[in-house]
């Protein structure tokens, strides 16, 4: 296969743990197979920052902050395929546990009232991006394509999908490797 | 004996079961939440729907009857029950990674099995009580889906009405008949049925969460190659 028919590549972790692209490294040994038959685009694996074109684009983690919602509409306007990686972009998995707090309550409580905080004050440098009232799933906000559960999805899971697609088939997940946790 | 027809298949039925009941009996099963065969059937989660002739009704709480034709593992049903499990999931917290209950609970292995990949809708992340005033249990309510299999089990067996719904539509929820709506300031036990029945992860026992490793719990896939 020429280098233009590879098929082309983004991922990112937003409100993640990383543990979806741990598992997507998982696939050990499939990672040869894959590199021949895949470029990376965008990825914590290529360190590039910004998404370019793309075939496919895998998303972990959900929507935390103004940051994750720019990436994520990157994201959806160059990735011809969106995929929701795991537990957290399917639902907003862990990070969402805060979601029946106030956010002023959530800060207060972790940079001024915890102990050890005391002086310390909310972080406000304008670098840092904003964070939304409530943690949201990436489908509230874009339209995802596939979605692939688990916490994390196994790698099996995820090379399932991914050959799936890299083969132009619509991807279908035994049921052994669909699980919520 | 009289029977009728089931996705094609001749179920033989007594006279007084149910769609469902019969189903089971004849080794076969639909999809279901809050159907116990102790229980009177409650019909309230739906998923148990099947269509005859024209018409969905839900199969635990109609009686059998001689030639009637039930459709229910076909693509469109699914889609419904599907869509059932998903509003369930949206309208409580529903976070499987951190439950006790993963691998044991039915909600996680009905969608399981109807192959729900997202939750589809909008999540309404409720803000709902956790009560861990018992000794030894929990109540999770961010997890109810109103089966009411507590609120029969301890009303109908245990004679303790420990349970009941408060509220109407979208507002309807499990309270706990105290004054102070305290599940630990109730005579609940261990060995009530109530403690028993919870087909999610609501009601929980304390200090044996997470004991069953995963790959071992009740819903987990059988080991490949096995």
């Amino acid at each position: 296969m020429d280098a233009k028919a590879k098929v082309r590549i983004a991922t990112t972790s937003l409100a993640g743990c990383f543990g979806c692209h741990m598992s997507f490294l998982d696939i050990d040994e499939r990672l040869f197979d894959l590199v021949r038959l895949v470029d990376f685009d965008r990825s914590p694996l290529t360190d590039i920052k910004t998404v370019g074109d793309c075939d496919v684009g895998l998303i972990e983690g959900g929507l935390c902050n103004a940051e994750n919602v720019h990436v994520l509409r990157e994201f959806r306007a160059h990735c011809r395929i969106l995929v929701a990686l795991g537990a957290c972009a399917i639902n907003g998995g862990l990070p969402a546990q805060r979601n029946h707090l106030p956010l002023a309550g959530v800060l207060q409580e972790v940079y001024q009232t915890s102990p050890g905080m005391a002086g310390g004050m909310i972080p406000n440098d304008p670098e840092l991006p904003l964070p939304l009232d409530k943690v949201h799933p990436l489908h509230e906000v874009v339209h995802v394509d596939y979605f692939i559960p688990g916490c994390p999805p196994s790698a099996d899971a995820i090379w399932q999908v991914l050959t799936d697609l890299i083969a132009g088939r619509e991807p279908v997940l035994a049921q052994r490797l669909i699980h919520f946790d | 004996m009289s029977s009728f027809k089931f996705d094609g298949r001749e179920i033989p039925f007594v006279d007084g079961q149910t769609i469902l009941q019969a189903v089971q009996a004849a080794g076969q099963d639909i999809p279901h939440l809050c159907y116990h065969p102790e229980f009177k059937p409650h019909g309230s989660c739906k998923l148990c729907s099947v269509r005859i002739g024209e018409r969905m009704i839900a199969s635990c709480t109609t009686p059998a009857a001689a030639g009637m034709n039930v459709e229910s593992d076909t693509p469109d049903i699914n889609d419904q029950r599907r869509t059932l499990l998903q509003m369930l999931f949206v309208e409580g917290n529903h976070f499987c990674p951190s439950c006790e209950k993963s691998g044991a609970c039915r909600l996680q292995a009905s969608a399981y099995e109807l192959q729900m990949m997202s939750p589809h809708y909008d999540h309404f992340f409720p803000d709902r009580p956790v009560d861990a005033s018992h000794e030894d249990f929990l109540l999770d309510t961010n997890r109810c889906i109103l089966c009411s299999l507590c609120v029969r089990a301890s009303r109908d067996v245990d004679g303790k009405n420990v349970f009941a719904f408060s509220g109407r539509g979208i507002h309807t929820h499990l309270i706990v008949n105290a004054r102070s709506g305290r599940l630990g300031d109730t005579d609940f036990a261990a060995a009530d049925k109530a403690a028993q029945v919870c087909p999610v992860g609501c009601i929980l026992r304390k200090r044996v969460g997470f004991a069953v490793p995963i790959g071992q719990r009740p819903f987990d896939p059988p080991p490949q190659g096995e």
